[in-house]
């Protein structure tokens, strides 16, 4: 039913976002965990950093990813001396810009959820002997988990629903860089309308079926029941 | 043995406390609301680090200039106040939390023993949310305990809990003092808890410890504010001696005489520990034959202090035993009561703490 290119493109999409999220749960674990408990001055200035992608268009934050990714820009004029190529325009560019460009959508979930857990469960485990490892293995991510599968989702879909960022800094590769959202602007330029469709029905449908087990668990948290 | 020192300045809060807590028995950090109790316990347990603390725990140090043992290296027991519970696993969950953590040559009791002496076998798949507060208080102190603590702290343990949940709590503890041999520090602002509870008292009032020692003493000092208070009085320790089946009254043998009760004192030889308010007993010169009160007991003026409201406080020894006496300064006067002059003290009544 799909193109073999659309297909190429769900593929590469798919594949971005699984790396996304995966590379923000393991960023965004110990920065929400820092700005949930620091009493640091600095944290107001994190915040409002962590923020930015949230209010800026998305082209500001493609754009100067193309500056520092591409041959003459710092990461990637040392990528090319260490005798790699420029991120502009690869793969692992576009990782790189949809982790800056989804961060709150993982950060602030997971920060809500470490926040809500409080100080008292951790007393309670140091005096039962729990060392601070063992203590957020056993006590921080299980009484945070309703904040790690909504942070996993909204990280997941909001890859997938990426434009601005992937148009600056993407190119347009097929099976590297060529991704749903682009696909679909190409169908629409080249008036494609029902390949169009096609792509975009599939992903209403795709994002809907992961947002909803959220909000029900959400529900489910919110009413004391959660198990 | 337990020696502390605690300075620490917040605002307008100030604690200075300096305090020793025996390695043995019940010790109870007793004072007002805001006094700095659970500040002190937080501190023992290392759950705050104040820079001005020392703390030395049998031959270890666990706190000075340099030296800080974090809480999860210290091998006590914390309940918190309200017996809060990980909300996240079923009771039995709770109760291996910290008893795994336990190497297994350290371990002094079993999770069976615990189960059995707090009566959680019908609770133990059940969730937090899901039990009440005097389940929850008895599922944090089992937990508490599962850690084989040199010394089990606990934050007003019976707060907020009615008076069959607290005789229930108060009877597993009055059992882990007698049978475990786990010494026990706990905060309270009570005077019935403590008395009843407690073998060794620290009073602090505004971050500052006025007095520790064995329970009856402080009870009985009249230079503290406490004998001041509106339901002072003291403890005593006796032994349940004799039953009259006609009457329904029990007899209690203390260090000075007896007491008779009506009240079901339990098994003969079974010690109850009474507390008698200081404004249930009145003074005669002479033991009268003519009166309704059952105990009168020959006693001898030690100390009269001056209260408030025309009232004196009068120090009585009974034998081995003190007693308080709250009567007006006209009566003290037409008494002509001074130390050393002796009285019949009529007591009026007598509370049984250890209730069977």
């Amino acid at each position: 039913m799909l193109a073999e290119n659309d297909l190429s493109a769900l593929g590469t999409t798919l594949r971005l976002a699984f790396v996304t999220t995966l590379i923000l749960l393991l960023l965004g674990t110990p920065l929400a965990w820092w700005l949930a408990r620091t009493r640091n001055r600095c944290k107001v200035v994190v915040d409002a950093v962590v923020s930015l992608p949230l209010v800026l268009p998305p082209t500001v934050i493609g754009f100067y990813l193309l500056l520092a990714l591409g041959p003459r820009g710092p990461i990637g004029g040392l990528m090319e001396r260490l005798g790699g190529q420029s991120l502009a325009f690869t793969f692992a560019g576009l990782v790189i810009g949809s982790v800056v460009y989804s961060l709150p959508f993982v950060v602030q979930p997971l920060q809500d959820a470490f926040t809500s857990v409080g100080r008292r469960p951790f007393e309670e485990a140091a005096t039962l002997r729990a060392g601070p490892l063992d203590r957020f293995f056993t006590i921080a991510v299980p009484l945070a988990r309703h904040g790690y599968l909504t942070a996993m989702v909204l990280g997941f879909a909001h890859t997938i629903g990426e434009f601005g960022v992937v148009l600056m800094i993407g190119g347009n590769i097929p099976g590297e860089t060529h991704v749903l959202s682009i696909a679909i602007y190409d169908h629409v330029e080249a008036l494609e309308y029902g390949r169009a469709h096609l792509l975009s029905g599939l992903l209403i449908v795709l994002s809907f079926l992961m947002l909803l087990p959220v909000y029900a668990l959400n529900r489910r948290y919110r009413m004391g029941r959660v198990s | 043995m337990i020696e502390a020192r605690i300075q620490l300045n917040r605002g307008s809060f100030s604690l200075d406390a300096k305090l020793s807590v025996p390695g043995r028995g019940v010790t109870a950090l007793f004072g007002p609301s805001g006094s700095g109790k659970t500040t002190l316990l937080r501190a023992i347990a290392g759950l705050d680090r104040h820079a001005d603390a020392y703390l030395k725990v049998g031959d270890t140090v666990w706190q000075d200039r340099g030296t800080f043992v974090p809480p999860h290296r210290r091998p006590l027991g914390y309940v918190f106040q309200e017996g809060s519970l990980f909300a996240h696993c079923s009771v039995i969950k709770n109760l291996e939390y910290g008893f795994k953590r336990i190497p297994h040559g350290s371990r002094r009791i079993s999770l069976d023993r615990a189960v059995e002496l707090f009566e959680l076998s019908p609770l133990l798949d059940r969730r937090p949310t899901d039990l009440s507060g005097g389940e929850m208080r008895r599922v944090a102190i089992a937990r508490a305990l599962l850690t084989s603590p040199r010394l089990l702290l606990m934050d007003e343990p019976l707060s907020g809990l009615d008076l069959e949940r607290k005789g229930t709590i108060m009877r597993i503890l009055e059992r882990l003092r007698d049978e475990l041999d786990i010494p026990m520090l706990f905060v309270s602002h009570l005077p019935d808890e403590v008395a009843q509870l407690a073998d060794h008292l620290i009073y602090i009032r505004n971050g500052t410890i006025s007095a520790e020692g064995a329970s009856e003493d402080i009870f009985s000092r009249l230079d503290l504010p406490l004998a001041h208070e509106p339901d002072a009085g003291v403890m005593i320790r006796t032994i349940a001696a004799a039953r009259d089946e006609e009457y329904q009254l029990s007899r209690l043998e203390f260090d000075g005489g007896i007491f008779m009760v009506a009240r079901d004192a339990g098994p003969i030889g079974r010690p109850v520990r009474i507390r008698i308010p200081a404004r249930d007993v009145s003074l005669t010169l002479s033991r009268h034959s003519d009166t309704s009160i059952l105990n009168v007991l020959p006693a001898t003026v030690e100390e009269i202090v001056e209260g408030a409201s025309a009232q004196v406080m009068v120090r009585l020894r009974v034998g081995g035993s003190l007693l308080l006496a709250r009567i007006t300064s006209k009566s003290a006067m037409a008494l002509d009561l001074q130390p050393g002059k002796g009285v019949f003290a009529q007591v009026k009544s007598v509370a049984l703490l250890d209730e069977t």
